[in-house]
């Protein structure tokens, strides 16, 4: 079974973010760029698949010319080959954009399975996957935590508030990947090595028939300004008696927060 | 505190990019690896002098065991990458690091280098997945530093050998399923692969260490112990053998020390910009930041003495007085480092709820082991005068 992955990357979760002097970018200065956690799990599940069934593994991103790293790390871990569509203003790209590379990826490759993470930590948008699946015209399940394969057919789970909801459909489909899905594996030592002998094919946009100007004035999200999150002032400790401490909490929660 | 925070390493000159993707690649394995699966749970084994033995199954599958090596299912990383690999993992612990050291360096070296080919697809791919455990049995309970006074002896009798003698301060010995035993016998001092379980063959293990407690350190004895002719290493003959193994060892140890120097300085540090003491963290006191500055200019400078060693091992030019100097220098900053960064954690750096305390016990044992502070002085003097102080 041929599965492809898409891989996003992103500034480290552990980095501090500062925004850069232009107030639209991140100050990339000592930040570490990893590939984006949700999309380890749909890694990690496409390479489970690869040990179970035979196939092949190809791993995808949209991005920079650096975010071949994130692919290596992707081949580090297991994958066959790697196809980067490589434009600078990926960075600044809607899901929409990213949806159109990956596609035009997939339409070259014709997998039977796509999987991403459930969003590129970061922008947090969880868009390119839905919208893979739309514009590929594929079924698609969103943040599953359960993924299992029949004869042509996906079963999905995915945590809904209350349940959790059960998804079958047809492959070829487009699969996102929630946390809990699967434990992701560390590369091994071999396969690093391994890794730089592997197939890592860069492709232009253009290349692939997509349409430059999706990526710049035609893009559908203008990014206007980046802000820090105002820094979190200090709690309050509500002292005295349980009851009276508790009748204050609810006041305050009701006058001041105003959250009830 | 320090427990599973992110680790971002030390680098104030852009060492990282003296480093290959490659390079980086393994060091960040490593790291997640130490941060997530040794750091949990190290303080408990320390605490209870046990082995973490659970990990070596896991260190062997991402490869870290004989992973400087070519062949037998080895990784085949340079050296750099073996380095980092020590450092990353003595930023975890001592005693772990000492396991990879030992199993890499001191055993499966010794057996790729000098071994018979049976004895290589013997040992080698067990070693390296971890399935089998080795020790290097060259240190003798009188002779430490001397290896030259060795006391254990090996005689031929018909096609067999028969060895009498005992080892002392041996990583792994009680838990090694093959031991590498340096002997001495009429035609020199030669190698052999003496198994667990060989009639005569017993371990006991050394009591009451208050450094390395999550490693296992124990005595060989050896009685009467019948070999066949196969058990000897063809390959080494004379002391230079089991010594080109120590170099191998030191250069892992001269990384994995400032791996140790690293971990206490990020927890000085942060310890120090928390800490409120006459009102403000006590890192805005210029004593700290002494402390501090020093540390961090002995890692920098450390860091490329390390690289700089690997570079030239990578191009087969290094000699085993650079690597002494590497280990000496090492292990003092490394010292030094635990012991500004135990001080300034004030009480906290007594107790294991901190990582300091911890380190701070372990380099006394890794300063001594694998040739003391002062036999590297005095390899490093006769360098330099051309006039050797011992011997």
């Amino acid at each position: 079974m041929k599965i492809l992955v898409g891989i996003k990357h992103v500034p480290d979760t552990e980095a501090r973010i500062k925004v850069a002097s232009d107030g639209l970018r991140v100050d990339e200065t000592g930040i570490k760029w990893i590939v984006s956690p949700f999309d380890e799990y749909a890694l990690e599940e496409a390479l489970r698949i690869r040990e179970a069934r035979g196939g092949e593994v190809v791993v995808v991103a949209a991005g920079r010319p650096e975010a071949q790293a994130s692919l290596r790390q992707g081949l580090a871990m297991g994958a066959d080959r790697a196809v980067l569509v490589e434009e600078e203003a990926y960075d600044r790209a809607d899901g929409l954009a990213r949806a159109r590379a990956l596609a035009a990826v997939a339409k070259a490759e014709s997998p039977e399975l796509i999987l991403l993470g459930k969003y590129g930590v970061g922008a947090d948008e969880g868009q390119t996957g839905p919208m893979l699946g739309e514009l590929l015209d594929l079924p698609h399940a969103a943040a599953v935590t359960s993924l299992a394969l029949g004869e042509g057919t996906f079963k999905a789970r995915r945590e809904i508030e209350g349940a959790t909801e059960v998804l079958e459909g047809s492959l070829p489909a487009v699969v996102t990947c929630e946390k809990g899905l699967n434990e992701p594996r560390y590369a091994s030592l071999k396969g690093i090595m391994a890794a730089k002998k592997k197939p890592l094919d860069v492709r232009k946009p253009e290349d692939l028939g997509l349409d430059p100007k999706d990526l710049r004035e035609g893009s559908r999200v203008v990014w206007e300004a980046l802000e820090s999150p105002p820094p979190r002032g200090a709690g309050k400790v509500l002292k005295g008696e349980a009851a009276d401490a508790a009748r204050d909490l609810a006041r305050l929660l009701r006058e001041e927060a105003k959250v009830i | 505190m320090g427990l599973g925070d992110a680790f971002s390493g030390v680098d104030l000159v852009e060492v990282e990019g003296l480093l290959t993707e490659e390079e980086r690649m393994v060091r960040d394995t490593v790291r997640e690896f130490v941060t997530g699966e040794v750091l949990p749970g190290i303080e408990r084994h320390f605490r209870e002098g046990t082995f973490p033995l659970h990990l070596v199954r896991p260190m062997a599958d991402l490869g870290m065991l004989g992973a400087n090596l070519e062949g037998y299912g080895c990784a085949g990383l340079g050296n750099v990458a073996y380095g980092l690999i020590n450092q990353e993992i003595e930023r975890g612990d001592s005693g772990l690091r000492s396991f990879v050291s030992v199993q890499s360096s001191l055993v499966m070296y010794p057996i790729h280098a000098y071994g018979s080919e049976e004895q290589k697809d013997r040992w080698l791919p067990a070693l390296r997945a971890g399935e089998a455990i080795g020790c290097f049995g060259l240190t003798e309970p009188d002779h430490g530093s001397d290896p030259g006074g060795m006391e254990t002896r090996a005689v031929r009798r018909g096609d067999r050998w028969i060895l009498n003698g005992a080892k002392a301060w041996i990583t792994n010995g009680s838990i090694a399923d093959v031991a590498v035993v340096w002997a001495r016998t009429d035609e020199g001092v030669r190698g052999f692969l003496v198994e667990r379980g060989t009639p005569g063959f017993t371990t006991r293990n050394h009591e009451g260490k208050f450094s390395l407690r999550a490693s296992v350190t124990s005595e060989l004895a050896l009685q009467d112990v019948e070999l066949p002719a196969s058990a000897m290493l063809p390959g080494a003959a004379g002391l230079r053998a089991p010594l080109s193994c120590l170099t191998q060892a030191r250069y892992g140890i001269a990384w994995g020390t400032i791996g140790l120097a690293m971990a206490v300085f990020d927890e000085a540090l942060g310890y120090a910009k928390t800490r409120t003491q006459f009102g403000r963290p006590i890192a805005s006191f210029q004593l700290q930041q002494r402390k501090l500055t020093w540390m961090a200019t002995e890692i920098t400078k450390s860091q490329l003495l390390n690289l700089q060693v690997g570079r030239l091992k990578d191009a087969g030019k290094a000699t085993y007085v650079q690597v002494s100097m590497a280990k000496m220098n090492g292990c003092r900053v490394a010292r030094e480092c635990a012991r500004f960064a135990r001080e300034m954690l004030g009480a906290n750096g007594i107790s294991d709820e901190y990582q300091t305390g911890r380190h701070f016990c372990n380099v006394e044992a890794v300063l001594t082991y694998e040739g003391t502070d002062d036999i590297h002085t005095l390899i490093v003097g006769e360098s330099l005068t051309g006039l050797p102080a011992f011997s």
